[in-house]
């Protein structure tokens, strides 16, 4: 198929690195520590829309970080436990985020052109360029 | 990112591969916020132990400066940790050594924990093990560039002491131990202080509790922008202002507030917003605290309460004796435990003062260095649990998959004597 259903946002650079995978979208900010099982990628926080969710493999769209200061240590297990999140898109630029994001090794951008919120939805395929600050969104079906 | 000839020299490895190590996560770091440069910073509060079950694991195996290495310099090569450039506190830890037998910890981890905190004093980091340092003798003064870990103490320094940090996270705190640098980025700058929401309060705020209950809602309301209330009526005290900024940093993200008239840079509404406009202005009356109290109780349903925990943020020697006063002459049920959590400086002094042996005699335990959420540490069949912490509450259930009831302190001492909740705010 040709590239009619594939949608290019163009941002800032975080973390650089090529991944591509599956979306998994929220529009609720992420806790790290005491919001997430960081043994397998589980959103474990009581009123999270993702609760039960896991973002292991998984492109992990999101407004941003919020919580505990433990948010990078937690990222930081989860990939020495192959739970992270393959790439991660988001808006809100904070320490915890960046660190976090720096600490999982994931390719990561931010500042997008349009929000990633809007355009992306879980289960499209999105390929992160963090060295390019690109996005590029294959919607599903 | 601009680097000074000395943090390029660091960079270059002159002062050695862990500090090469160091600046280099640094530099990392400050590209991904898009910071200009560093700053320096002589005050770091972060962790460097191996106390919690994962990093207990890993330092059993690999050693102490394979901790450090990957856990506080994101550095997968092993490399020696030398003494830490500046002055360094450490928080709070996964368990307490005097309670392992209580807290279900095996003997064998106590020999891991003592190895991990041998081997912290060495690099010379201050054993405070605390989320509290700031009511133990690290008080940051006014205008201070720190590079501080634990969202509870940033929110407190920066709002209430007028330091400046970000929250940092267990890498970045690492490095600037041993470099002291931080990446100058965010409430380094004066006008990421400013007030961005205004939130004029309808209703008295008077306990503890209802503090924690208003930062609930305020970190609910601004996530991580900075809210400026207006209308507050009476001073908090530390330990108002301790549990306001710990639920903020919980249900949201805050890391800077403004209370006018109280806080040291919001001598009015107009100076704490820098004379720039409110993006919103919100109301807080008693609809809105109502509405925290039964977010932070969405996970309690059973009366029978097993677990009473106090001290999320580590308990003042003024909350012990709150407690002590509560709990004089009566006894906790059979049916549950009561255990408090303080600083060990603090704990020092309630044991000479007496506080530990009203405490012990009512059958409840002073504890320090950990919570019950960050070591999860409970009593053996905790099913439902108490606290008068509404951070505690927030995290305890999710952490622990127990259910858990928020209320006053009196409303906790009251459930831990009779094992039945009720709550003079529900």
């Amino acid at each position: 198929m040709g590239d009619s259903n594939k949608i290019v946002l163009r941002g800032r650079k975080v973390v650089g690195g090529v991944a591509e995978g599956e979306a998994l979208v929220t529009k609720d900010r992420i806790s790290g520590w005491g919001g997430i099982d960081p043994r397998t990628g589980t959103v474990i926080e009581t009123r999270h829309e993702l609760r039960g969710k896991s973002f292991a493999g998984k492109v992990l769209v999101f407004p941003g970080a919020k919580g505990s200061s433990g948010w990078s240590s937690q990222f930081h297990v989860a990939r020495l436990a192959g739970a992270a999140p393959l790439a991660m898109v988001f808006n809100e630029m904070t320490t915890k985020i960046a660190l976090g994001a720096v600490v999982t090794h994931a390719p990561s951008v931010t500042d997008l052109d349009r929000d990633p919120l809007e355009v992306i939805a879980t289960g499209d395929w999105v390929k992160v360029d963090g060295d390019r600050g690109i996005v590029e969104v294959t919607k599903k079906g | 990112m601009k680097l000074t000839a000395q943090e390029q020299a660091m960079l270059d490895g002159r002062d050695g591969p862990a500090r090469q190590k160091a600046m280099d996560l640094l530099v990392r770091y400050g590209e991904a916020l898009g910071a200009g440069r560093l700053v320096d910073t002589n005050n770091v509060c972060g962790t460097v132990g191996a106390s919690t079950p994962f990093l207990r694991d890993y330092g059993a195996r690999h050693g102490m400066d394979a901790v450090f290495s990957e856990f506080s310099l994101d550095s997968a090569e092993v490399v020696e940790i030398p003494k830490v450039s500046v002055h360094a506190s450490h928080l709070q830890q996964g368990l307490d050594p005097d309670h392992a037998e209580l807290q279900g910890i095996p003997p064998e981890v106590v020999k891991v924990y003592r190895q991990g905190e041998a081997y912290t004093m060495k690099l010379g980091v201050q054993p405070l093990n605390t989320c509290a340092p700031y009511t133990v003798g690290n008080v940051p003064k006014m205008g201070e560039h720190c590079a501080w870990m634990e969202s509870s103490a940033v929110i407190y320094i920066n709002a209430v002491l007028g330091a400046r940090t970000n929250a940092e996270g267990r890498e970045s705190a690492g490095a600037a131990m041993l470099t002291g640098k931080i990446p100058y980025w965010g409430y380094h700058l004066d006008e990421n202080r400013l007030g961005t929401h205004l939130l004029e309060l309808d209703v008295d705020v008077r306990s503890t509790a209802e503090w924690g209950l208003l930062g609930y809602y305020v970190g609910e309301m601004v996530q991580e922008c900075v809210p400026v209330l207006a209308g507050v009526r009476e001073a908090p005290d530390l330990a108002r202002l301790k549990h306001f900024g710990a639920a903020a940093a919980s249900s949201g993200g805050v890391e800077m507030y403004h209370l006018a008239g109280f806080t040291p840079e919001a001598p009015t509404v107009q100076a704490a917003f820098g004379n720039r406009k409110p993006i919103e202005s919100l109301k807080v009356g008693k609809a809105e605290l109502r509405k925290a109290y039964e977010q932070v109780n969405s996970t309690a349903k059973d009366p029978d309460v097993d677990y009473i925990m106090l001290g999320c943020p580590h308990y003042t020697l003024g909350q012990i004796e709150e407690a002590c006063r509560l709990l004089q002459g009566r006894r906790v049920h059979g049916n549950t435990s009561l255990w408090i959590f303080t600083p060990r400086a603090t704990k020092q002094l309630a044991d000479r003062k007496g506080y530990t042996k009203i405490i012990t005699d009512a059958g409840a335990h002073l504890m320090s260095d950990t919570c019950s959420a960050l070591g999860r540490v409970l009593p053996k069949g905790t099913k439902v649990a108490a606290v008068d912490s509404a951070k505690q509450a927030h995290y305890l259930p999710a952490i622990m998959g127990v259910q858990c009831w928020f209320g006053t302190t009196a409303d906790c001492i009251n459930a831990a004597v009779t094992g039945k909740w009720s709550s003079e705010l529900g």
